[in-house]
């Protein structure tokens, strides 16, 4: 692979004075020194992703494109235009920014979709790609247009890949949020217009055909008759031709695909309505239906564009994670005390990078504070609002936005690898796949128009038959009125939004089945350690055992335990206070304690057994039973001679536990707690929490061989842990909660993460399951409803061609409106993003 | 009745300006940001840099 790489300052070759983009032709930055090599000869960039793009062009062979060209691109760093679908996307230097690297040759991208306009178009791209070979994995977001790909790279190139979804009508582009925002922006403009034109020149057409109507009524000069109706011909063409392109251009697609897909009743029906009045104006006789034609145009449109900006609101909470990751850093190179500073793309950065963040800057990488102390906030990761500290040593996640002043820091993991990009493609897993709930929908919809087509044949049949007028205004009405795309979706659009909800308060859904599953949950599984208590120890008790006072105690103990992780040395150091004498010689015994010498004295800390072994002396009996009860943790610290202190610690509830055992109490689930602890701790907990059902002592397999037999007795269970241990308990789980905060991200197979590390948060995801568990039925029970009373209104003629255009649009949109009020109290994107840049992004003025 | 001979295609153009001028729009981002202008008019834009006397350049970003 030929990266380019940035190098010491190079002079532009040929045109030596050149300071402009060798690729785009933007001016070049001051201090720039990145350049490709195209044609043999190094050119000035002006960025890394243009130096990446020309890289590759050169590399394909393709350096001609820059002798030939006659306009540079647009915007930097663009793909020109012939290579957009062509092999530039197989270079793993374009594609180091989208394409993660799996197993083998097997590559993960994420896509974006253009030209996606309904459920039906998602199917037929799913299964279209799924027959390629060499694809193993195709899944498409309807609500985002965002597609999760796998392929197996020996086998087929993405670029054949992007070139299949052309070839049936659709463009693909690697997923980066500013293209998805430039697509999602031109289809919006495209829709307005086109509803623009059918707006005005429908008026036009509604005005003749009131003249037609009252003529009709009152007597009009055949004269006139036939003017207004070549003139309302002459206004819908155009409404037809360019505003209702796209159910028509769909609807073509689905008849080569095969298919019935939603678009192909509306064509029909405008087909029908047009090619009948076009038939009546041409012979002079009949009624025409000029009017029902733009007016289907125009309401059809409405939907639609209502629609869009509705689901653009759905799925910004969602994408609003995915838009964090700043595009550039400064990346420090050279003398560690006099660094020189480069701007590079934030995906070009490496483990062990320095990176310099200047307040107000976003983190590009995961890593570890190197220099510096200022506060970070987290939000987007852990939901979190209050910044936290940050001193040197710190980790630090990407994505996260630095307040106070400048951080240096070491780089450990970028692009892909970060704990930031492990949560958009676990919350994309979610959003992409389909859960069982809209599969069927999406089957009853495929199979519902399969069944309107050939009943509206012999509707208008049997209406023609005898000899009504009506057959085609009802024919029409019956293609028109009925909205299989309200089934379709139903489902995904209250997930979408109900995610990105959840995602806002730190509540991370990985699974698609995740949201159901909980909100059906009969039994829910708790384990004790780091779930319903906080994982952490606190000293509880000191009890001095001889001369010596307690803070002194303390502090031998706390020098003993020396830099350990262990548990007890952070409790202890946490109340040891600064001046903690330092240790040599520190011997650890795995398990039972340690030994450490200070100022020529050894002593001892652990379990009473080691004291007895290191020591000879034994604390009496009823003092041990009278420490150690509630199956609190106990330390002793021993000189050579006798035991100083004994310490006791306690894990402290969570203080939100209780009221979350006792709301899920009060919605009817049965809770249990399930922990491998000493039973009088287990029963301690169990008590302050209110749980009836706990069991200590259980090995994992124990714990599994309870889920199972839950579930075998028709339980829903649904456990909670903290991610890492219990692994197959919570695999089997019918739907599992991890605790987490950052690196459990990562490592933990959960259907849900607490990224908040709040449990209050779990209680609001259960409140939210439920309400989207209840959305979506009330969305399917409305749109099948709809649907069996408008199919037989139709066909009897009450509903005219107008109302059946308005009905339609109406109950999707219905159905969408129902589903946004998963979102939650504000729309986030904008509201969001004007807060970010007032509270930060005012950059202190250059300290000149 | 014969008024409508010149009525009409009188119509027909106005309605032809109606269209060009919604095609100008959108593609002048008219329609970019229906909610940011009412709220704009609220936001303190005031200078950070207490010298400079002349008035912020206006930044149309968009």
């Amino acid at each position: 692979m030929s990266a380019p790489t940035p190098t010491a300052p190079l002079a532009p070759a040929i045109d030596g004075a050149s300071r402009e983009c060798f690729h785009c032709g933007l001016p070049l930055p001051e201090r720039s020194h990145f350049t490709a090599t195209v044609d043999g000869e190094p050119r000035p960039m002006c960025c890394p992703g243009c130096a990446a793009v020309a890289q590759a062009i050169s590399d394909l062979g393709l350096g001609d494109y820059y002798r030939l060209r006659t306009a540079r691109p647009a915007g930097a760093p663009a793909v020109p235009e012939f290579l957009r679908e062509a092999r530039v996307y197989d270079h793993p230097a374009v594609q180091q920014s989208f394409v993660r690297r799996l197993d083998g040759e097997v590559r993960e991208a994420a896509l974006i979709l253009e030209g996606i306009v309904c459920a039906a178009c998602v199917w037929l791209n799913e299964r279209h790609l799924r027959q390629l070979p060499g694809v193993l994995a195709v899944d498409i977001n309807y609500t985002t247009r965002r597609a999760r790909l796998r392929w197996d790279d020996a086998r087929i190139p993405l670029s054949r890949i992007l070139a299949a979804v052309q070839a049936i009508g659709y463009r693909a582009y690697p997923y980066d949020p500013a293209r998805a925002q430039e697509v999602l922006e031109r289809e919006r403009k495209s829709q307005l217009r086109r509803l623009g034109v059918a707006g005005v020149l429908g008026m036009q057409v509604m005005t003749l055909a009131v003249a037609l109507y009252a003529g009709a009524d009152g007597g009009i000069e055949a004269e006139y008759k036939t003017f207004f109706q070549w003139l309302s011909l002459a206004l819908t063409l155009p409404v037809l031709t360019y505003s209702a392109q796209p159910f028509f251009r769909a609807a073509w697609r689905d008849l080569r695909a095969r298919q019935t897909g939603m678009d192909l009743p509306v064509a029909l029906g405008l087909t029908l309505a047009f090619g009948g009045s076009l038939w009546a104006t041409l012979h002079g006789a009949g009624e025409v239906y000029y009017d029902s034609v733009v007016m289907f145009v125009f309401l059809l449109l409405g939907g639609r564009y209502l629609e869009l900006m509705a689901r653009r609101r759905a799925s910004a909470a969602a994408e609003g994670l995915v838009n964090r990751l700043p595009a550039l850093a400064t990346r420090l190179t050279g003398d560690a005390r006099a660094p020189r500073e480069e701007r590079v793309a934030a995906s070009a950065l490496a483990a062990d990078d320095r990176v310099l963040i200047r307040p107000g800057e976003q983190i590009p990488a995961d890593g570890t504070v190197t220099d510096g102390r200022s506060s970070v906030d987290e939000a987007l990761m852990t939901g979190e609002g209050r910044p936290l500290p940050k001193a040197t040593g710190d980790r630090v996640i990407a994505g996260s936005l630095n307040i106070e002043s400048p951080l240096q820091m070491r780089v450990t993991g970028a692009g892909q690898d970060t704990q930031l990009a492990a949560m958009v493609r676990l919350l994309e897993r979610a959003l992409t796949e389909k859960p069982a709930l809209a599969r069927a929908a999406d089957r009853a919809a495929h199979a519902f128009i399969a069944v309107v087509l050939p009943s509206t044949a012999l509707v208008a049949a049997y209406w023609w038959q005898t000899g009504s007028e009506l057959w085609l205004p009802i024919a029409v009405a019956m293609l028109v009125v009925t909205c299989p795309c309200a089934l379709s979706l139903a489902t995904p659009t209250a997930l979408t939004a109900a995610a990105g909800n959840l995602a806002r308060r730190g509540v991370l859904v990985t699974r698609a089945n995740a949201l159901e599953h909980l909100a059906r949950a009969t039994h829910v599984i708790f384990d004790k350690t780091g779930t319903l208590t906080e994982g952490r120890l606190r000293l509880t008790h000191t009890e001095t055992l001889d001369a010596l006072d307690a803070a002194h105690c303390l502090r031998l103990a706390a020098a003993v335990e020396g830099a350990s992780e262990h548990p007890i040395a952070r409790a202890l150091r946490d109340v040891a206070g600064g001046d903690v004498p330092a240790a040599h010689a520190i011997v650890n015994t795995p398990g039972l304690g340690l030994s450490g010498r200070i100022t020529d004295r050894t002593y001892y800390l652990g379990s009473p057994a080691f004291i007895a072994a290191a020591t000879g002396r034994t604390i009496s009996g009823d003092r041990l039973e009278r420490l150690g009860r509630d199956g609190q943790g106990l330390a002793v610290l021993a000189d050579g001679r006798a035991p100083l202190a004994a310490f006791t610690f306690d894990d402290p509830l969570r203080a939100d536990a209780p009221a979350l055992v006792a709301g899920l109490r009060g919605l009817g689930k049965s809770v249990l707690l399930l922990s491998g602890d000493h039973p009088a701790a287990v029963r301690r907990v169990a008590a302050a929490c209110g749980i009836v059902a706990y069991r200590g002592e259980l090995k994992p397999a124990d714990k599994l061989a309870r889920v199972q037999q839950l579930q075998r007795d028709g339980a829903v269970v649904a456990m909670v842990g903290d991610g890492v241990n219990d692994a197959a308990a919570l695999a089997a789980a019918h739907v599992s909660i991890a605790m987490g905060r950052g690196a459990a991200v990562t490592a933990a197979a959960a259907d849900l993460i607490l990224l908040s590390d709040k449990l209050a948060d779990l209680g609001a995801a259960w409140h939210t399951a439920r309400k989207t568990l209840r959305i979506i039925r009330q969305n399917i029970a409305r749109a099948a409803v709809y649907n069996a009373v408008a199919l037989p209104a139709a066909a009897l003629g009450y509903v005219a061609p107008w109302l059946a255009a308005l009905g339609m649009s109406a109950s999707s949109l219905m159905v969408v409106a129902n589903a946004l009020r998963l979102v939650g109290r504000r729309p986030p994107w904008r509201a969001e993003v004007r807060e970010t840049q007032e509270r930060f992004f005012r950059r202190p003025p250059p300290a000149a | 009745m014969e008024i409508v001979y010149l009525l009409i295609p009188l119509v027909l153009i106005l309605a032809g300006v109606v269209i060009a001028a919604l095609f100008w729009a959108v593609k002048a981002d008219q329609f970019d940001d229906l909610e940011g202008p009412a709220h704009r008019i609220l936001q303190d834009d005031d200078d950070r840099n207490p010298k400079t006397t002349e008035p912020r350049s206006t930044k149309n970003k968009h």
